[in-house]
């Protein structure tokens, strides 16, 4: 176990890196946060859409959450890695298909929180904002979002743990990430897959744990307000 | 390249695709079956009074919830195999090793997030009927199984059918160990026919279908059992 890690833990962290592209927890790290960064104006655009008033917007928004969540990501992805090519007319490389298919997927499920934290504000503080003579965008951006937000903090935390254990699945279309990286690590060492798996897993757990310890002081926090 | 659904529903293939599907629900039905007995003794062991007990739900439920699923298969079919001893080891692997490897997973996986659920169903008890059931005389677990138990069924059932919901999709990753559910067929489908866009639509359909049947018996079984108000 000891020369396990002594002998593979760069390759581990970054991959290949810098003789070749990115790839391990680093890679893993990365795909996580830029997944959610992207995915966050998404989420709020569809939440926003989910609670308008609108039938032409909610209802198409509606549909397509429903659809989103109600597909594996896995689906989510194949569809990715077959048509962004056919769309784009381009070759598109592992990390971007990755990225695609988790800003949309993640996107569905932001909404849902976005949803629930905008209609956790009471009505009153838009009716006030109206009154003041605010148009709805201002209220919402001036009013509404930056306490939706704020009481939206500890899912949003929660959901980059469940990003960061989705991007696991990057391993199934050959993205380099950590599980990927494993599994070639088990590939070259052959005797230890017993070592190399728990490796890979605590690795997980410090990073996913860790995080969740801070959705707990977040909630304690927000319950204290 | 027109779409043709028939080629991907009709014959060999469509056979192919409808085997992973019942396997993919019979993959479903066997982790819940397993999972819920699990995930309900893993709650009482975070409720018991005795601090070591509480210890050891905390670590189960923790361990297992931050690592992905994909971790959890490798390891078991990857890792966890190759410490059995020989003969069980040529048994398994005779035996369909991915299918059973991958019910350990997701039953292991699945049961971690329920027994959250369960555990904040019975602690919505409020602790007097504990209380009353012990001063009438019954022990903790005949009175957890007589008189709290059954008041929180109610409340555990819903988020339970939403989990169901997660695992009908948690088991699409089983592909990775080559269980020969669903989305496995499908990839096999596709690289047999060149037709992927009929067989990810097809493969969708399904998993949405299965999908808005759990999400009904979520919404009928609320609408039937509602919640009482304390």
């Amino acid at each position: 176990m000891i020369d396990l890690i002594k002998n593979y833990w760069v390759y581990f962290l970054i991959g290949q890196y810098p003789d070749g592209p990115l790839g391990g927890l680093a890679l893993t790290i990365l795909l996580g946060i830029a997944a959610l960064g992207l995915a966050l104006p998404l989420g709020v655009v569809l939440g926003l859409a989910r609670t308008s008033s609108h039938r032409a917007l909610r209802w198409p928004v509606t549909a397509l959450v429903y659809v989103v969540r109600g597909t594996p990501l896995l689906m989510v992805i194949f569809w990715a890695y077959f048509f962004l090519p056919a769309v784009t007319g381009r070759q598109t490389s592992q990390f971007n298909t990755m990225l695609a298919a988790l800003v949309l997927f993640n996107g569905a499920y932001l909404a849902e929180i976005v949803r629930a934290g905008i209609q956790g504000i009471p009505r009153g503080q838009s009716e006030c904002a109206r009154a003041l003579g605010l148009s709805y965008w201002q209220s919402m951006r001036a009013v509404i979002l930056p306490q939706a937000l704020r009481n939206m903090l500890p899912s949003l935390v929660a959901q980059f743990v469940t990003t960061l254990k989705e991007t696991s699945l990057g391993y199934i279309i050959g993205l380099s990430e950590v599980s990927f990286i494993a599994g070639q690590i088990n590939a070259q060492v052959l005797t230890q897959p017993v070592a190399v798996y728990t490796t890979l897993a605590l690795t997980y757990f410090v990073l996913c744990f860790g995080l969740s310890r801070i959705v707990g002081v977040l909630e304690k926090r927000a319950a204290v307000r | 390249m027109s779409v043709d659904l028939s080629i991907v529903l009709s014959g060999e293939f469509g056979e192919w695709l409808l085997r992973g599907f019942l396997l993919s629900i019979e993959l479903t039905l066997i982790t819940l079956v397993l999972a819920f007995p699990l995930a309900t003794f893993i709650a009482l062991l975070r409720l018991s009074p005795w601090k070591p007990l509480q210890g050891l739900g905390f670590a189960y439920v923790e361990g297992i919830r931050n690592v992905p699923l994909l971790a959890h298969l490798m390891f078991w079919y990857f890792g966890a195999t190759q410490l059995l001893p020989e003969g069980a080891r040529n048994w398994l692997y005779e035996h369909d090793a991915e299918t059973v490897c991958a019910i350990i997973a997701l039953t292991l996986y699945t049961a971690a997030f329920m027994a959250e659920d369960v555990r904040s169903g019975i602690r919505s008890i409020p602790s007097a009927q504990l209380e009353a059931a012990r001063a009438l005389g019954f022990g903790y677990l005949r009175s957890m199984r007589l008189v709290v138990l059954p008041q929180a069924v109610r409340i555990i059932v819903p988020p339970l059918i939403s989990q169901t919901l997660s695992l009908w999709k948690n088991t699409s990753i089983a592909t990775v160990i080559g269980t020969a559910e669903l989305m496995y067929q499908a990839q096999r489908v596709e690289t047999a026919t060149f037709r992927g866009a009929e067989t990810f639509a097809v493969t969708t359909v399904a998993y949405l279908a299965v999908s808005c049947v759990i999400t009904l018996i979520g919404v009928l079984y609320q609408r039937r059992y509602p919640v009482r108000a304390a």
